[in-house]
């Protein structure tokens, strides 16, 4: 099923936590909600799901419109983000809630709900631990149970907010690939929330950049993460080195840099920023005709796959830079030692410094 | 034009029942609380100022008064020193029947004031287990307002202990610890770092426990012997009225000790804001 | 004797350096167990020991008194029909308080605790202004010959007014503390309104409202001030136990009256019991489930210290 919402803004008191946002979840497909805290990504997620009312715009799943359809009527699996397992209830009887309390006319037998539970408990792979209560579970099987729990009424849209937030590292790792698979056996669409960018890029099969209220990109993993449209979403999504320019003509000008700038200002000089992730800069001992800036080693960290590099140019800025190990190896550097960055690929926006 | 349609959007609740609970609260509130206690200042209205400035001014009230502030204040005072030692020894140490103990500092609270007040007059009468060590001495306590502090220290007792005490548990120990480790010795620590924060917590008790005294009656009227000008309550005068079919003077009494209790309400309710800014809530 | 071992809480080394010295420690702990002792235990003792001061047959007879019986019956009827009403305002204010933002809650909260500000006398003295014979209703009742005040419902509405917030005090800090996910999510999960409450929030409060109801049920029975102002004191019709305690103190029938004040005291002490193993339960089960929500934490204490200002919620992601 689909997913649409249209203008949809939303304000608790003074603060507006959406503004006019648009947005199309196409059938069985993953999304991912991401941005920092106040982005308003998790009130979008409650709007969907009916927990919350926007102020204005509207809701349609499958083009029809759902802003009026009560949350019980709307049919979608929500797991939030602290679980909010029934503490008095078994893990089984967690499960089986969504089914115990349809009407009687839709609801199962007895028999098919223990049935459905069961499997669906072995689905999460959880059934060893039925008649468990929630305080009795670790982290990772809370939030695998309230996942069996949402998917027990056979939601045709799964909402998942901050899945994977509470969790350490490693579990999470665990769960995020175990939730794409899950995601691909059953046919839903899915909504998750995050603010962990990594996450988002590796889970979902396209990602919304949320701030301040708004969308600023969507698009796939590759094309956020490659081609990002805004300033905050190249910001956002990793780390990133800063370069103040200008551009005249459909020239831009970095130092003694010059670079094409096809759809640049007409007329007289406008200062810009140019942004390179670390991994796009490449470090030389010599200087070359692409040689954006020059500085002094300021620390190392080769203990990873990539080697981490910081330079501090005569300016008193830091430069971040990832070089494979080989490359590393090849140049031989040491702190102090001066050296020269090259950009392979540079993100140019309009803009001065800020004030 | 479809907003239009839907004017009422923000109104709408997820959680069901918000116009029902709220709706049969608030009627049974007016209906048992507001609309009755509404009906005792209409009553008062309709006596002249001049006459309800006599009521409530008579020798004999405002000995009363005399007699009910005076009395609560000392019995809060008490109970603010006291009560500050037992919440501390209860948070502090620990030693035999303590968790017994702790659960009777709410007695004063859940035993009927009459039986309190009628135990306490045994205790305290010439003949009685406390008050034939003090007669020899020559000290009265039952039928004189030594009696009627003793039955206010006895119901003020568990608001201050219980004010206090949940901060004495939230108090970090590290706060102290880092007291200690700056040189500071233990009076200091307790006079610079501890008492400011339980200061507030002190005074709502006090106020809860002044408030509550004020409006007592089933303890105090046994052990005082409510002799007028001497040892009569408020309260008691009202009843006293309300015996004599005097209704309108007992509503101008009654009106005067509602001002009071309203009074301190919000005076409690403003410490207690004040007490929660002094310890933030952490959220998460 | 009491204060034999008397030793600091079991915290780290470090705290040493900020404990008191022995001596103070012990007398510390003599003064609050003396001051205890002199205002708490004796007047309890007090009680028994008057009660039985004449021997166990006194004691048993005196309970047998036709009149006593009568003021037992009325004191349980009374609590029969003033608890399940509060309990009822109880859950559903604190459903609206706990559930709900809403203009004018804290004030709600506030005036929540007014019959508890207010003089037990004031209390009865506002129905007999409204239901006695002189009061606003009195001719009316009178024409229609229903009785009020000194009577029956008198003792109910004074009881009521005075024990009503008793079950929301209690509730309401406890369904802040456990916040509305669980609810949220039957809601999504299809749940409907009553089943909401009934599967998922009533099991979530059982303990507190147990303990409410007891509590409730307590002062309920014990009410002095507002039943004396409207019963009339008729024997053996309008008399409730503590009335009757007072009649037969004043007949100077002083086991009589402490007999009924000893019946009165168990109950008391009951109530705190009851209030200790609600405790104990909610301790025991620590709800470290999902949502966190600290059931032990929330439960007040027996005594009516002002409930938290309610602190804006914390919603969503701001």
């Amino acid at each position: 099923m689909s997913i649409e919402a249209r203008n949809v803004t939303k304000a608790f008191g003074a603060f507006t936590a959406l503004r006019d946002v648009s947005l199309e979840v196409r059938t069985g497909e993953l999304v991912a909600l991401l941005g920092p805290s106040g982005s308003g990504k998790t009130t979008l997620l409650r709007i969907i799901a009916g927990l919350e009312v926007p102020d204005r715009g509207s809701i349609l799943f499958h083009g029809e419109d759902a802003t009026d359809r009560r949350v019980q009527d709307r049919r979608v699996g929500f797991v939030f983000q602290h679980y909010a397992l029934f503490r008095h209830m078994s893990v089984f009887e967690n499960v089986a809630f969504g089914l115990r309390v349809m009407p009687r006319r839709a609801r199962p037998t007895r028999g098919e709900i223990r049935a459905r539970v069961r499997r669906l408990l072995s689905l999460v792979q959880l059934d060893w631990l039925a008649d468990r209560y929630p305080s009795q579970l670790s982290g990772g099987q809370r939030q695998r149970v309230a996942l069996a729990r949402a998917l027990a009424v056979e939601p045709k849209v799964l909402l998942l907010d901050e899945p994977f937030g509470a969790l350490d590292a490693k579990v999470r790792q665990e769960l995020r690939r175990w939730l794409r698979r899950l995601h691909g056996e059953i046919n839903v669409t899915g909504v998750l929330v995050t603010h962990d960018q990594e996450e988002a890029l590796e889970v979902a099969d396209r990602v919304v950049v949320m701030n301040a209220g708004r969308i600023e990109q969507v698009g796939t993993p590759e094309e956020v993460f490659h081609h990002p449209a805004t300033e905050f979403v190249m910001n956002f999504l990793g780390h990133v080195n800063v370069f103040h320019g200008r551009v005249e003509g459909d020239k831009a000008f970095f130092g003694a840099l010059e670079l094409e700038y096809p759809n640049g200002a007409s007329t007289g000089s406008l200062a810009v920023r140019g942004f390179v992730r670390p991994h796009d800069l490449e470090i030389d001992l010599q200087p070359g005709e692409t040689t954006l800036v020059e500085g002094q080693i300021a620390h190392v960290n080769a203990a990873g796959p990539q080697v981490k590099v910081e330079l501090a140019t005569v300016m008193g800025e830091t430069i971040h830079v990832e070089i494979t190990q080989e490359r590393y190896r090849a140049l031989g550097l040491t702190c102090g030692q001066r050296a020269f960055v090259r950009p392979r690929e540079i993100k140019v926006f309009l803009g001065g410094p800020p004030a | 034009m479809s907003q239009a349609a839907r004017p009422d959007r923000r109104k709408r609740r997820i959680l069901p029942g918000f116009g029902l609970s709220l709706g049969f609260a608030l009627l049974y509130f007016s209906l048992i609380v507001l609309i009755p206690l509404g009906g005792l200042v209409v009553k008062s209205a309709g006596m002249t100022w001049a006459q309800f400035w006599s009521t409530v001014t008579a020798p004999r009230v405002l000995a009363s008064y005399r007699l009910s502030f005076g009395a609560s204040l000392i019995g809060a005072a008490i109970n603010v020193v006291f009560g500050f030692v037992v919440a501390w020894v209860l948070v502090r140490y620990r030693f035999p029947l303590r968790r017994f103990i702790d659960a009777l500092v709410d007695l004063p609270f859940a035993l009927p004031t009459a039986v309190a007040g009628i135990s306490l007059t045994s205790m305290y009468a010439g003949n009685g287990w406390i008050g034939r060590f003090l007669e020899p001495l020559g000290i009265q306590v039952a039928f004189t307002p030594l009696g009627v502090i003793v039955a206010l220290t006895f119901i003020g007792l568990p608001f201050v202990v219980r004010t206090v005490q949940p901060v004495l548990e939230d108090l970090d120990a590290e706060i102290e610890e880092s007291a200690a480790s700056l040189g500071a010795n233990r009076r200091q620590a307790f006079v610079r770092v501890i008492l400011p924060e339980v200061w507030p917590a002190l005074a709502t008790g006090f106020a809860l426990a002044f408030a509550r005294s004020l409006g007592e009656y089933g303890s105090i009227v046994f052990i005082a012997g409510n002799m007028p000008m001497r040892t009569e309550i408020t309260p008691l005068l009202i009843v006293i009225k309300l015996e004599q079919y005097d209704y309108a003077g007992a509503t101008a009494l009654a009106v005067v000790m509602l001002a009071a209790s309203f009074i301190l309400l919000l005076l409690i309710n403003g410490l207690q804001r004040w007490a929660s800014r002094r310890r933030p809530v952490c959220g998460d | 004797m009491t204060s034999a071992s008397i030793s600091t809480l079991p915290r780290p080394p470090a705290q040493r350096a900020t404990a008191e010295p022995a001596l103070v420690r012990w007398l510390l702990t003599a003064v609050a167990i003396g001051f205890l002792a002199l205002f708490l235990f004796l007047p309890l003792a007090a009680v028994f020991g008057q009660a039985l001061e004449r021997g166990l047959g006194a004691y048993v007879a005196a309970l047998r008194d036709h009149d006593a019986w009568a003021a037992i019956r009325l004191t349980l009827i009374t609590a029969a029909i003033v608890v399940p009403l509060n309990l009822v305002f109880g859950l559903a204010m604190a459903w609206a308080v706990a559930k709900f933002e809403f203009r004018g809650k804290s004030v709600l909260i506030t005036l929540i605790d007014l019959p508890f500000a207010v003089s037990p006398v004031v209390s009865g003295l506002i129905y007999v202004l409204l239901f006695g014979l002189q009061g606003w209703f009195g001719p009316w009742l009178k024409a229609h010959d229903i009785q009020i005040i000194f009577a029956v419902p008198g003792i109910v509405l004074a009881t009521l007014f005075v024990t009503c917030p008793l079950v929301a005090r209690e509730l309401i800090p406890l369904m802040q503390a456990q916040g509305t996910e669980e609810e949220e999510a039957a809601v999504v999960l299809g749940a409907r309104g009553w089943q909401t409450f009934f599967r998922v929030t009533l099991p979530n409060i059982k303990w507190g409202l147990l303990y409410g109801v007891i509590l409730c049920n307590a002062r309920a029975m014990g009410e002095f001030g507002a039943v004396s102002v409207v019963s009339g004191h008729i024997r053996g019709l309008t008399n409730t136990m503590t009335l009757h305690v007072e009649i037969l103190y004043n007949e100077y029938n002083f086991v009589g009256a402490f007999a009924v004040a000893s019946l009165l005291t168990l109950l008391a002490l009951l109530t705190l019991g009851a209030k200790s193993l609600v405790e104990w339960q909610t301790r025991r089960r620590p709800a470290e489930s999902g949502s966190a929500a600290p059931d032990a934490a929330a439960m007040g204490p027996l005594t009516p210290v002002p409930l938290q200002p309610v602190s804006e919620k914390t919603r969503n992601e701001h």
